[in-house]
């Protein structure tokens, strides 16, 4: 079953879904990426919320006109409008007034959301239209999707990805540094306006497939996904469309394959699934990959401080330090050093006196900076920079290097 | 040239000619309702290296950020080379406080550099050969030319200091504008700095920075800018730079056993 929905073979409904679920995935992934490199991510959320109040006016509208309100276009034009004075009065908030921007942040959201849900119940209360659908903008409802639906999503959200593509460059300088975008004669706010103005337009794109509950996750988790894999924004924003992509089209191919699934919450599942699974395997920035750094760092200090009790003819306690002594073949289990061992403390103590030399000496400052008590010195000086040390030193000169 | 009275009200009427790197007439600049820089006039010298000098809080940043257009001003004009600021934006180039990015960014050495050519690459210009050889050559100018592909969360201090400058050096500017460029970094680097700068001015670049140091004025700079709030001096090191303006700008701030040595070190 699932298999058949991945080729995309479950009907007719179920490939729109699909189509339609992959493609706001990637502009989703994308456009998000700018805002979390601006450290805006919530600043969606409260866009989102904002769609609400235009969705239920758009509808109203349309059934005064004498439709029966099930024009997609109509209602995602309702909900942009809407969308568009929520973000110019955020702005205005965190611009004019003392509000930070998280309080704006909190104060459009639920005043248009209240507004917005005010409205819904109004048009219950109405009984006229097909309004049975719009709770469905809440939580995305993909059932009776129509191809006309499909195509306003695709060149939505192919519009939007176009447009991310044509001012990538001033709103990553804009995201970096926006002192000096600003000094190079960029229009800082005008670019910050157009950034969340696409952030709306995918909003506004997606309030079909995953709600405008949702949205903030596919926008939000992609980006963040991405960011554990590159430390390069322009891979950033390619893997963060990428996992967004995958997330829609696995996420609408599940629900899809099996009765009753929602399709936005599994999308916003499955996009948390490769989230997780970053956090956890991401080869630098990754947890994993955290806590072997700490292991193996800890292994160095341990065998560091071993060796030079060892040379120091000092009781060793710390069962650790024994321990990996002993693993490593430098200690036997009574805590008395092998041949190797020996060989290796009398070079511990004697880069402790080189570096002790080197600290003193201003000559060595950069050299100095490099300290940690662990490096070998022969890692950051030349051997007639030691030998010159030793000289220094002074005392027996066999001691290995 | 040395005035040592504020200029108070309306901006003097002076021909501010082409050779004039940056003129800045009446100038003043408000955070909410206390001014962070009053009235302020400031003439640079074409091809000197200027020192913006002032106790902390003094708005010797704020100057230049609305000398840049950065923040915007209550009042007063801006102008660079004789024009108004939009028309001479290329020929600026601004490096900011290390403080004011995050350097966790997801963005490699180069890339830093390479955002001083955004003008030439334009929207969606390719980077090519040149515009990378270009940016090589400024890193390379400031000694970071073996950090190209680094991270820049990687980079120390210094390092994040200079990468500044060499993304301010692809601009190939005419006016060069610093903001507390030696602020906590290290010897090596405030060496490479001001060698780089001197290097500017001898090929005729106009260097203004903004300044906290002291003790290096004279070694550094051949011009000064006293400021606290307002003007306190304008001139040469030798004018404007001795005790009785320091004693003015710094107030009981400045030891006066600080200033007699300063006063000793300039003869």
């Amino acid at each position: 079953m699932l298999w058949d929905a991945l080729t995309l073979q479950l009907g007719y409904n179920a490939t729109l879904v699909a189509i339609g679920a992959t493609l706001l995935g990637i502009s989703a992934g994308v456009t998000g990426t700018f805002l979390f490199l601006r450290k805006r991510a919530l600043v969606s959320d409260a866009i989102s919320h904002a769609t609400l109040p235009g969705v239920c006016l758009g509808f109203m509208v349309l059934v005064a006109l004498g439709g029966d309100g099930r024009n997609l276009i109509g209602l995602l034009a309702g909900s942009a409008v809407s969308a568009w004075i929520g973000l110019l009065c955020m702005n205005w908030l965190t611009r004019h007034t003392r509000l930070a921007e998280d309080a704006a942040i909190g104060a459009i959201l639920s005043v248009f959301f209240g507004l917005g849900i005010v409205l819904l119940t109004v048009i219950q209360t109405m009984g006229v239209g097909r309004q049975a659908g719009l709770e469905g903008f809440l939580l995305g409802s993909t059932a009776g999707m129509l191809w006309a639906d499909a195509l306003v999503i695709a060149i939505g959200g192919a519009a939007t990805l176009l447009l991310v593509m044509i001012i990538r460059r001033p709103m990553t300088m804009v995201a970096f540094d926006p002192e000096y975008a600003a000094a190079r004669g960029l229009p800082v706010h005008r670019i910050d306006l157009a950034m969340m103005g696409l952030v709306m337009a995918v909003t506004v794109v997606g309030l079909k497939i995953v709600g405008l509950i949702l949205i903030v996750a596919l926008l939000i988790i992609p980006p963040v996904t991405a960011r554990f894999w590159t430390d390069r924004s322009d891979r950033v924003v390619l893997l963060a469309g990428l996992a967004g992509g995958l997330a829609g089209y696995l996420g609408a191919a599940m629900s899809a394959s099996a009765p009753n699934l929602p399709t936005g919450p599994i999308i916003v599942l499955v996009s948390f699934g490769f989230f997780a699974l970053s956090l956890l395997l991401a080869p630098v920035r990754g947890v994993l990959a955290a806590v072997l750094r700490h292991l193996r760092f800890q292994r160095r200090v341990h065998i560091r401080q071993g060796l030079l009790a060892l040379a120091q003819g000092q009781k060793i306690y710390e069962p650790l330090t024994l321990r990996l002594l002993r693993r490593a073949g430098l200690a036997r289990a009574d805590g008395v050093a092998t041949e190797t061992g020996k060989a290796r403390a009398a070079k511990a103590l004697r880069d402790e006196r080189r570096w002790e030399i080197v600290r003193a000496d201003q000559m060595h400052e950069a050299t100095a900076a490099l300290y940690d008590g662990l490096r070998d010195i022969e890692t950051v000086l030349t051997q007639d920079q030691i030998a010159e040390i030793d000289r220094q030193i002074g005392g027996p000169q066999e001691v290995p290097a | 040239m040395l005035s040592l009275a504020a200029h108070q009200g309306a901006s003097v009427a002076e021909k501010i000619t082409k050779d004039c790197p940056l003129a800045i007439r009446g100038l003043t600049v408000s955070y909410g309702q206390k001014p962070a820089v009053f009235s302020v006039d400031m003439t640079v010298q074409p091809g000197a290296m200027t020192a913006i000098i002032g106790p902390n809080g003094a708005g010797k940043s704020t100057l230049l950020k609305a000398a840049l257009g950065i923040v915007s001003p209550l009042s007063g004009q801006v102008s660079v080379f004789g024009e108004p600021l939009e028309k001479q934006r290329a020929r600026i180039a601004y490096v900011p406080q290390r403080a004011s990015v995050d350097w966790d960014f997801p963005t490699r050495v180069i890339d830093v550099v390479l955002m001083g050519l955004s003008r030439e690459l334009g929207l969606l210009g390719r980077v090519r050969a040149r515009h990378m050889s270009r940016a090589m050559d400024c890193l390379n100018r400031v000694g970071m030319r073996d950090f190209a592909d680094r991270q820049i969360g990687q980079l120390s201090g210094g390092q994040q200091q200079r990468v500044f400058l060499a993304r301010a050096l692809a601009q190939d500017a005419d006016l060069y504008l610093l903001d507390e460029p030696f602020a906590g970094v290290d010897a090596a680097t405030e060496k490479a700095i001001i060698a780089v700068l001197k290097s500017l001015k001898e090929a005729g670049k106009t260097v203004v920075v903004v300044h906290h140091d002291l003790a290096t004025v004279t070694d550094y700079f051949d011009h000064v800018f006293l400021i606290n709030t307002r003007k306190v001096a304008e001139g040469t090191v030798a004018e404007a730079f001795i005790a009785e303006t320091l004693q003015s700008a710094y107030g009981g701030r400045l030891a006066t056993a600080q200033i007699d040595q300063i006063s000793r070190a300039l003869g």
